[in-house]
């Protein structure tokens, strides 16, 4: 992956990545973590298909705060530029996410 | 621009006045209410605004308090600018609107520094919020300044001059792939609070996402809008005041007035001319003129409404 959050950059670095990703991401059965970038008010890609147990990142490429929001799922906090939002999706089905900030930006996550 | 020669009074303009009213579109909306129609008198500090009769209140919007991007490193700057200009207004407007995102991203700092410039202006202010005021998790930032006597998410009336103005909230809440929205406890409210108004009080609604339909594929719009505009239809005078777009936009529609002021902070595009409605970059010499507040004149006589919006510099 290319993306990398600064966080797990900085933990990596730090040679407690086993301990620490644990810590982050408990349910996490996959090393890898799949990315989704905001650009320009739309996520891309805007669906997405992973495996349970998967984790997703997001990241906010635009000067314009945005939230990732699937109704009784789960919630980011506002991103700012660069910043990031990661998901392990533990259970199977369809997530539909949206900003709540600019609610006309939607995306979809399908895990089987 | 014919205002000025009809409220004259005597003070003639000189040359150096109108250029400085030249200046300022894009800082704010000066209002001014005269017998029941709103009249905008253009750029604060303008001529205009000194011959104002009738009640005149001032609008600004999305000062975006915390926004340092390539758009604008000094959002607060260019709203110190802005209230600068207010408080050299020769007429001092009755009061302030702002039709939110006083801030960014809705911290405490932002909101204590907008506080800091707007409250030097030393007018009334009311607020509606923006999606940028209310990111923290339980809206407490916002309601502990700005919620004070107000309804439900933040809404609320007043009157002033013998206009009756609806402070709406259509930014919470928001529904996966739909616009603004204000909601049915809103609406409910709305109805009721104009029920016992008698039809020729001049109304003026404001909120911060554009009420009437600018550019759906950009969220710019309030999805039941429309029933709000519903319970104004009767009433003799309608104004209809946004922001959020970043660019002033109006348009007539029967009694309806609909307009949106500059924000003090960033230009956004027109609709469709970018890839997204994301803060526009513009030549550094160029900002200014994009960016303002709006002034509103409440004039008597039935004159057509005439909004004139002030840049920080033309």
């Amino acid at each position: 992956m290319t993306l990398v959050t600064r966080r797990s950059l900085g933990i990596l670095s730090l040679g407690f990545a086993a301990a620490a990703a644990s810590i982050l991401r408990p349910k996490s059965a996959h090393a890898e973590d799949i990315a989704v970038h905001i650009d320009n008010f739309v996520f891309e890609p805007q669906q997405l298909t992973v495996k349970v147990g998967q984790t997703v990142t997001w990241t906010n490429r635009d000067d314009i705060p945005h939230t990732v929001v699937c109704a009784g799922k789960f919630r980011s906090k506002t991103m700012d530029t660069d910043g990031t939002f990661t998901f392990t999706f533990a259970t199977a089905g369809e997530y539909k996410y949206f900003c709540s900030l600019h609610p006309h930006m939607q995306g979809v996550v399908k895990v089987e | 621009m014919s205002d000025h020669d009809h409220h004259d009074e005597g003070n003639g303009i000189s040359r150096r006045r109108v250029l400085e009213c030249m200046t300022w579109a894009g800082t704010g909306v000066l209002w001014t209410v005269t017998g029941g129609v709103p009249h905008s008198l253009g750029m604060v500090g303008s001529a205009q605004a000194a011959e104002a009769t009738g009640m005149t209140f001032l609008q600004i919007s999305d000062s975006h308090v915390g926004f340092d991007k390539p758009a604008n490193p000094n959002a607060l700057g260019t709203l110190e600018e802005a209230i600068n200009k207010v408080r050299a207004m020769p007429a001092k407007p009755s009061f302030m609107i702002h039709t939110g995102d006083i801030t960014h991203l809705s911290k405490a700092q932002e909101f204590d520094d907008a506080e800091r410039i707007i409250s030097q202006a030393k007018l009334d202010v009311h607020y509606v919020p923006g999606e940028h005021d209310i990111i923290d998790e339980e809206i407490k930032l916002y309601k502990e300044r700005y919620g004070r006597g107000t309804k439900g998410g933040g809404w609320y009336s007043f009157d002033a001059g013998g206009v009756h103005f609806v402070g709406l909230v259509n930014v919470a809440n928001l529904k996966g792939g739909g616009l603004g929205s204000l909601g049915n406890d809103q609406l409910e409210w709305l109805e009721d609070d104009l029920k016992g108004k008698s039809k020729s009080t001049p109304v003026v609604l404001f909120a911060h996402i554009p009420l009437w339909t600018v550019y759906p594929q950009w969220g710019w719009g309030t999805e039941d809008g429309a029933r709000a505009l519903d319970y104004v239809k009767g009433f003799g005078s309608v104004t209809v005041l946004n922001g959020h777009i970043h660019q002033v936009m109006q348009k007539v529609e029967g009694n309806v007035t609909f307009h949106t002021a500059r924000s003090t902070a960033f230009p956004q595009p027109a609709p469709g001319t970018a890839p997204s409605p994301g803060p526009m970059k513009v030549e550094d010499a160029k900002l200014r003129s994009l960016l303002g507040v709006a002034s509103i004149n409440f004039k008597q006589n039935n004159q057509p409404l005439a909004i004139i919006d002030t840049p920080l510099q033309g």
